[in-house]
């Protein structure tokens, strides 16, 4: 688990947002804009269709934001936020031929200053107009998949605390994988909520001194005990424990019922799903005591993989062969990991040989890459 | 390129020519370009160690020793053989009566040589006590030290996160060799090991390329691997309370650590490749600065003082709540502020394709446990970018102050 809260919790749907730098490709084609507290200057109100890319300065001494709207002036095709005074971002935006309404918002109050703008037909590729609604379902679809795994995430994990409370190590046991299976598939989601993580998935490497240790990793340790100078949880304790995990389980799943998505969030939850396997999985550091982490690699890899199909229609408009390419790499992560399966499950983290890992680490490496590039590819 | 080429240094006795060479260069200095500045040598003597508030140079290589001697004396002895070694070699010197070439035909060289034609390049050799130098781990009196420990030389809790290696965490006695050339940093600490052999041996050694802080006014910031602009707020040399935040003033006591002071290494491994595929949004969220010039994200440039109650749309601050910036600012801590030193580092891969590459985070400050101390129990806590970064080694260790020529590093200590 991560103790940060990821950004995307409190970024709504914006666009790729860059700081300037002359030295960039886009910088000779870019279009200036400064926004001053009672102005919003474009170095030009005209330009071709295909990428375009907004240099916008705050001049001003408010908090500025800056919109490129549909010509109904209603419908926001871009936008870039919270430009602090001095600042200057970047918006980049894909349009088609037609006229825009460009607004700068200083004090992030009110319609903002506006004016016209044109985009004439350069012949590149437009964005199909069914962008906005393959979204809006890509988001429905990814939110009840949520839900799902967070409802069977409870009915596990009421199963597998009742049978540590009861005891019965061996049944816990056989049951840890297989119900951490479906936290792991929505974690970057359950790390939106920074006070119930930590309860139910801190590692005991990241506890602070003095702090209680519950969860997940506190009874798995329990479970499988280290040879020596651990003392094993009396009856109570371990009631508290599982009683505690089922009830802040369910305060999950309560939790996640009122959540929205953005596309940004699908996309920034895969690329985050997989560099909790590069950095926790494929290190062996999640499943310090039970070496369960191929589960919880797979389950990662799950989650990641659903976030991306849901959105692969737009990807495959917008750019084909990145759909193509995280395709054919998400099926190499899967054959790599098919070869460590074994029963039900997989083989236990300390079987696999040095060069194993080191696969494995590669391929996670190979999709992680054109992954992180996703979400700029939606919202854009 | 510098007036003052590499020669021999007569004797051990001779740390006076070492001194006059030093004048020499300092006079001229001015006269010089920058490039030139770089090559120049730093003055080894003076009421406090060279190497903390000393424009920070390039270059580093760290390194701590476990002293394998019982002997007090055996101890004194090597301080004394390093404060002259360490004023020759930051002079531009060589080590030794005989120096690299000039010995008997059959003895191995006193100086190891690879640094003869270099300028001193700005070399500072500073030394530092570990906790472990005063009490063995079960509190027993190693050298008759145990009764001027400083009460601020402390062992350093457990922080969240946290997964050091032994195999570089603690020492007895630490050098910080810093230099704006690699070869001339690594030969100090070479030749230094050599003389200490017998009595200490390396424990653990790290090299560090592109400092990570400016220590002077004169100096721009410079970038941390994460490509960041990063202690912008640090202590300069040139600020008021530069002297009170870095040096151990009377009141604080013990009196042999008076104008010396507390430093903190930790290696911080930075998972580079995972930051590699973070959104820029989210790399500045997490620093609460610009990527491009280092200026917060409340506006201004990379010196204006950020308005940490500046809001954005929805009242969502523009410097997050577990920014980098906002939870170690001095603002959050009482205005204690320390001095950072910090070097990026690169020490090949981790056997998984990933470089095994951080920052070798070093900071100086009157006492620890109002400064580090509790900035890192609130990052270890708090801090964003902690899903980036794991902290492999750590040190805390006592720098003694300068010493004027004829004396040796540590004298007040083991005099007091």
């Amino acid at each position: 688990m991560n103790r940060s809260i990821p950004i995307l919790v409190v970024a709504p749907l914006v666009l790729l947002a860059a700081c300037t730098d002359n030295d960039t490709a886009s910088g000779s084609d870019s279009i200036a804009v400064t926004s001053t507290d009672d102005a919003c200057r474009l170095s030009t109100t005209e330009a071709p269709s295909g990428n375009l890319v907004f240099d916008v300065t705050n001049d001003g001494s408010e908090v500025t934001e800056f919109y490129l709207l549909a010509e109904d002036g209603l419908r926001i095709i871009g936008e870039v936020e919270n430009i602090g005074p001095g600042l200057t971002r970047q918006l980049v935006v894909t349009a088609g031929p037609g006229t825009y309404v460009t607004a700068c918002k200083p004090g992030m109050v009110g319609d903002g200053i506006r004016a016209e703008f044109t985009v004439t037909d350069s012949g590149a590729a437009a964005p199909t107009g069914e962008a906005g609604a393959l979204l809006a379902t890509a988001t429905e679809q990814y939110h009840e998949f949520v839900e799902h795994e967070a409802e069977d995430l409870l009915e596990k994990t009421e199963e597998f605390a009742a049978l540590y409370a009861a005891g019965d190590d061996d049944g816990a046991r056989a049951l840890y994988a297989d119900a951490r299976t479906h936290w792991e598939r929505i974690e970057p989601v359950a790390e939106l909520f920074g006070d119930l993580d930590p309860r139910l998935d801190l590692r005991e490497a990241d506890l602070a001194e003095g702090e209680a240790w519950t969860g997940w990793h506190r009874i798995e340790k329990d479970l499988w005990p280290p040879a020596d100078g651990y003392t094993a949880a009396t009856a109570d304790e371990r009631a508290a424990l599982a009683d505690q995990l089922v009830a802040d389980t369910k305060e999950l799943v309560e939790r996640v019922e009122d959540l929205t998505f953005t596309p940004d969030q699908l996309g920034n939850g895969a690329k985050e799903l997989l560099d909790e396997v590069a950095t926790g999985k494929v290190t062996g550091e999640e499943e310090a005591w039970s070496h369960t982490d191929l589960w919880d690699f797979q389950a990662n890899v799950d989650g990641a993989r659903v976030a991306f199909d849901a959105l692969a229609p737009v990807v495959q408009g917008k750019d084909p062969e990145l759909a193509q390419m995280l395709e054919s790499r998400f099926d190499d992560v899967q054959a790599a990991l098919d070869q460590h399966r074994k029963g039900d499950g997989f083989v236990l983290y300390t079987d696999l040989s040095p060069n194993q890992v080191k696969r494995l680490a590669a391929s996670v490496d190979a999709l992680a890459e054109p992954l992180s590039q996703l979400t700029a590819t939606v919202v854009t | 390129m510098s007036a003052v080429s590499r020669r021999r240094f007569l004797g051990l006795i001779g740390a006076g020519a070492a001194t006059a060479a030093v004048g020499a260069t300092a006079a001229v200095a001015v006269s010089r370009d920058q490039a030139d500045a770089l090559a120049d040598a730093v003055p080894f003597f003076g009421s406090h160690q060279a190497g903390i508030l000393t424009p920070a140079q390039d270059r580093l290589h760290f390194a701590a020793f476990d002293l394998t001697t019982e002997r007090r004396d055996d101890v004194i002895r090597m301080l004394r053989a390093w404060t002259d070694a360490a004023a020759a070699m930051t002079a531009g010197l060589e080590v030794g009566e005989f120096g690299a070439t000039a010995g008997p035909y059959d003895a191995p060289p006193q100086d190891t040589g690879e640094a003869l034609g270099l300028p001193p390049s700005g070399l500072t050799v500073t030394i530092g006590f570990g906790r472990s130098l005063f009490t063995d781990s079960s509190g027993g009196d190693r050298f008759g030290l145990a009764g001027h420990l400083p009460a601020g030389l402390i062992e350093l809790p457990t922080f969240p996160g946290d997964t050091l290696d032994p195999a570089r965490t603690g020492g007895d006695i630490y050098v910080q060799a810093c230099a704006n050339d690699p070869q001339v940093a690594v030969h100090a600490v070479r030749n230094l090991a050599r003389l200490g052999f017998g009595t200490a041996t390396v424990r653990w050694s790290q090299l560090g390329f592109g400092r990570t802080s400016s220590t002077s006014a004169a100096q721009a910031t410079p970038r941390n691997l994460f490509g960041f602009k990063d202690g912008t707020a640090n202590v300069k040399a040139e600020d008021p309370d530069a002297n009170t935040s870095v040096w151990v003033q009377p009141a604080d006591g013990p009196q042999w650590m008076v104008g010396g002071t507390f430093g903190v290494a930790r290696r911080i491994r930075m998972t580079i490749e995972t930051w590699d595929r973070t959104s820029l949004r989210e790399q500045e969220a997490i620093f609460g600065r610009t990527k491009v010039d280092g200026a917060p994200l409340s506006g201004g440039d990379e010196f204006t003082e950020p308005d940490f109650g500046a809001m954005g749309r929805d009242d969502v601050p523009l410097i997050a709540m577990d920014s980098h910036m906002r939870l170690a600012h001095p603002s959050r801590h009482g205005g204690v502020r320390m001095l950072r030193r910090g070097y990026n580092y690169t020490d090949g891969s981790d056997g998984l394709g990933r470089l095994d590459a951080g920052l070798f985070f070093l900071a100086y400050q009157r006492d620890v446990r109002t400064s580090f101390l509790p900035v890192q129990q609130m990052l270890a806590r708090s801090d964003t970018l902690n899903e980036y970064i794991r902290h492999t080694g750590s040190a805390v260790f006592a720098v003694p102050p300068g010493v004027a020529e004829g004396g040796y590093i540590g004298q007040a200590l083991f005099e007091a």
